[in-house]
């Protein structure tokens, strides 16, 4: 199997997509002849013309507005934001008409679209291109919230979204674009939405985390083992709906859970993950949920944005006082 | 900026009609249809104020708005309406009883028996102008002679979402016909502290298409404006805008109490410019029609409207676990668990 960073395998899923189904149309700025800021839509337009690959005016209501038109009308539209710091214009058009359509109209229109975009800090990018608030969208009823954390599950997860019957919010950890490299295989293959991936299996401490953070979860993970610590590592995937049953699943085994996300921790997904554990596997519990998340700041630019992210140590730290308490 | 009309506010003619005009039986099913949607609303706000109906929004004195602009489009257009356009869906075979559903709170009032690529009442105002667009754009993708058609009021034009659709869809030349029903009036925001334009038909121009300004008393004006701007969309020529001007003079909404903030007199004086009793005075003129034929309609009207309340009044209420039916195509476990709840079903 050849090997891709995430954002070569969002490409490729998105020109496999393209290919197998004529209703698929990708739009945003720069996304045409440029192939996207960060090259997510490179050689579509070229391939598939510009009409299917169309470079939209600057204007993100207008492109979320256009997605909802788009899809009411049959066509799968995969709309691009270029930072998710500039999605807030779309959150009207996600709450108000994406994510309702097929309820107000009792399933006579429906809304099969993708908003893609970049999502989360650590790549010394200028202001407001480093926020994570997929809580606020993961809020919201009737949509899909899916962030993936690898190539391979970029990949599965896009062919997922874009095939997806309902409005779908894809989140790419920037940090991991080219970061993560790993096996792609093209073959089409969509892997399955709403469902958590469990990573690593661990009978002593259950390790929740998504996205881009799941690259220092997963090395905590293994500092920890060295330690004797065998933790589980869940990849949580879709956060909108979230995989009650794995999360559940495995902390019924560990009794312990430490939830990671980079995200500001008022409010953010950490606690309702906490709520439904506290409210469904209070017997189960060892120690209380523990939560390391980003603190409750503005994203700080570059010469202070590692201190605002988990760190490994942060991880471990949390992990090892779950496991000492009694 | 070209401004438009045909009949003046007595039904007498400013200029030569346009030729659907010589078609009597047209003529006659336009001011039936405005008719019906004057004593619909009558209805409904008497339901309304007897509280058996939500807010409502009534149609009094831009009759001839929505049911111009629907009368030109085809079955396989697509209306994109705002919440006052209660005229345009009737026009286009949605029951009197669903629209009441629909005002009564109930989504079923949108799975309406009109075309099914229709898009519902839109309620935030002008976030139906992007929606448009995409439709459109559709349309144009896959070649298809079918023009979008969406509709809002003069507020909306403020709005940012309405510029960014007018932009886009002057740049890809899309079929598709902006109207705004300019009401003179957002709520209590005149059309002054709205916009410092002549017009609102020129903006138009600053999105590269071509914008006119139409008579929205005038059913006749709004109905060839309209049709001239579906044809020209649909044979390719880019968008169009319509303002019709018009003015709304009842409340906003069954909430709203206008006397707060309008002056009677201006009300007044509008009355004298109302569509229906125009297009009568013309009607009548050219004796087409008479007083035995409106004695006749009203008692179809009254019938029909008595009727579609009684059905709407006897519709049974859904379930309320119904109200996850259409949240997803297949709903998730979670949520399904959380429906077992609402019906009182309890998880093993
Ligand atoms: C985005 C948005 N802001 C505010 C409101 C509340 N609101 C409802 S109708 C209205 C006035 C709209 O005026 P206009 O666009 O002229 O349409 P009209 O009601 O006159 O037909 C307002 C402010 C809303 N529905 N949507």
């Amino acid at each position: 199997m050849p090997e891709a960073t995430l954002v070569e395998a969002i490409n490729l899923a998105l020109a496999r997509a393209m290919e197998d189904d004529p209703d698929v149309v990708v739009l945003g700025e720069d996304v045409g002849v440029n192939g996207g800021v960060f090259r997510a839509t490179a050689g579509l337009q070229k391939r598939f013309g510009a009409a299917r690959v169309l470079d939209t005016p600057l204007a993100e209501l207008l492109i979320s507005g256009l997605c909802v038109g788009m899809a009411a009308q049959g066509l799968k539209p995969v709309g691009e934001i270029q930072f998710m710091g500039f999605i807030y214009p779309c959150l009207d058009q996600l709450v108000n008409h994406a994510s309702r359509l097929r309820n107000r109209t009792q399933g006579r229109l429906t809304c099969p679209m993708v908003l893609r975009t970049p999502h989360g800090a650590g790549i010394r990018a200028p202001e407001h291109h480093s926020e994570s608030t997929e809580a606020m969208l993961a809020h919201i009823p009737g949509l899909r919230v899916v962030m993936p954390s690898s190539p391979e599950r970029a990949y599965g997860l896009l062919l997922a979204a874009i095939r997806d019957p309902d409005p779908v919010v894809f989140l790419e950890p920037t940090r991991l674009y080219r970061a993560a490299k790993g096996e792609v295989e093209d073959n089409g293959e969509a892997l399955p939405l709403d469902a958590a991936f469990v990573l690593k299996e661990g009978r002593d401490l259950t390790l929740i985390s998504w996205g881009a953070m799941l690259k220092e979860t997963m090395a905590a993970a293994e500092a920890l083992s060295a330690e004797g610590i065998a933790a589980e590592v869940i990849d949580l995937a879709t956060l909108k709906p979230y995989d009650e049953d794995t999360v559940l699943g495995s902390v019924a085994k560990t009794g312990r859970c430490v939830i990671v996300h980079e995200a500001a921790r008022t409010g953010g997904f950490g606690a309702e993950i906490a709520a439904t554990i506290a409210e469904r596997r209070l017997p189960s519990l060892l120690a209380p949920v523990t939560r390391v998340t980003g603190y409750d700041t503005v994203v700080p630019m570059a010469r202070l944005e590692q201190h605002y992210m988990p760190s490994v140590e942060r991880i471990m730290t949390a992990a090892r006082k779950v496991c000492q308490f009694s | 900026m070209r401004h438009r009309n045909y009949l003046a506010p007595d039904g007498s003619i400013q200029r030569p009609l346009p030729a659907f005009a010589s078609n009597a039986k047209l003529l006659i099913e336009l001011y039936r249809s405005m008719v019906l949607l004057r004593l619909f609303d009558r209805k409904a706000v008497a339901l309304q104020r007897t509280g058996r109906l939500g807010t409502y929004a009534v149609s009094l004195g831009q009759e001839a708005v929505s049911v111009g602009i629907a009368s030109a489009m085809r079955e396989e257009d697509v209306l994109l309406p705002s919440y006052r356009d209660n005229g345009a869906l009737l026009w286009r075979g949605v029951r009197l009883e669903e629209i009441l559903l629909f005002w009564g709170g109930d989504e079923r009032g949108n799975r309406f028996s009109g075309p099914v690529h229709d898009f519902p009442f839109c309620v935030p105002v002008g976030s139906q102008a992007p929606h448009a667009a995409g439709v459109a754009y559709a349309l144009k993708l896959r070649k298809q002679p079918r023009v979008a058609v969406c509709l809002f009021g003069d507020g909306a034009t403020s709005k940012g979402d309405v510029y960014e659709a007018m932009n886009f869809a002057g740049v890809h030349k899309l079929p598709l016909v902006f109207v705004v029903a300019n009401n003179q009036w957002a709520i209590s925001v005149p059309l002054r502290q709205q916009t410092a334009c002549e017009t609102l038909a020129q903006k138009a121009i600053a999105a590269g298409f071509v914008g006119e300004q139409v008579d929205g008393s005038d059913v006749v004006a709004m109905r060839a404006a309209s049709e001239e701007a579906i044809v020209a969309a649909r044979d390719g020529n880019g968008p169009r805008f319509i303002e019709a001007v018009a003015y709304r003079l009842g409340d906003h909404t069954t909430s709203d109490d206008a006397a707060r903030y309008r002056p009677a007199e201006e009300v007044q004086a509008h009355w004298k410019q109302e569509p229906i009793a125009r297009l009568r005075a013309y009607l009548v003129a050219q004796k087409m029609w008479g007083k035995a034929d409106e004695e006749q309609l009203a008692t179809e009207c009254h019938a029909r409207v008595e009727a579609a309340a009684e059905r709407y009044l006897a519709t049974v209420p859904r379930r309320p676990e119904t109200m996850f039916d259409h949240l997803y195509a297949d709903l998730p476990e979670v949520y399904a668990a959380q429906r077992r709840e609402l019906a009182g079903e309890h998880d093993a």
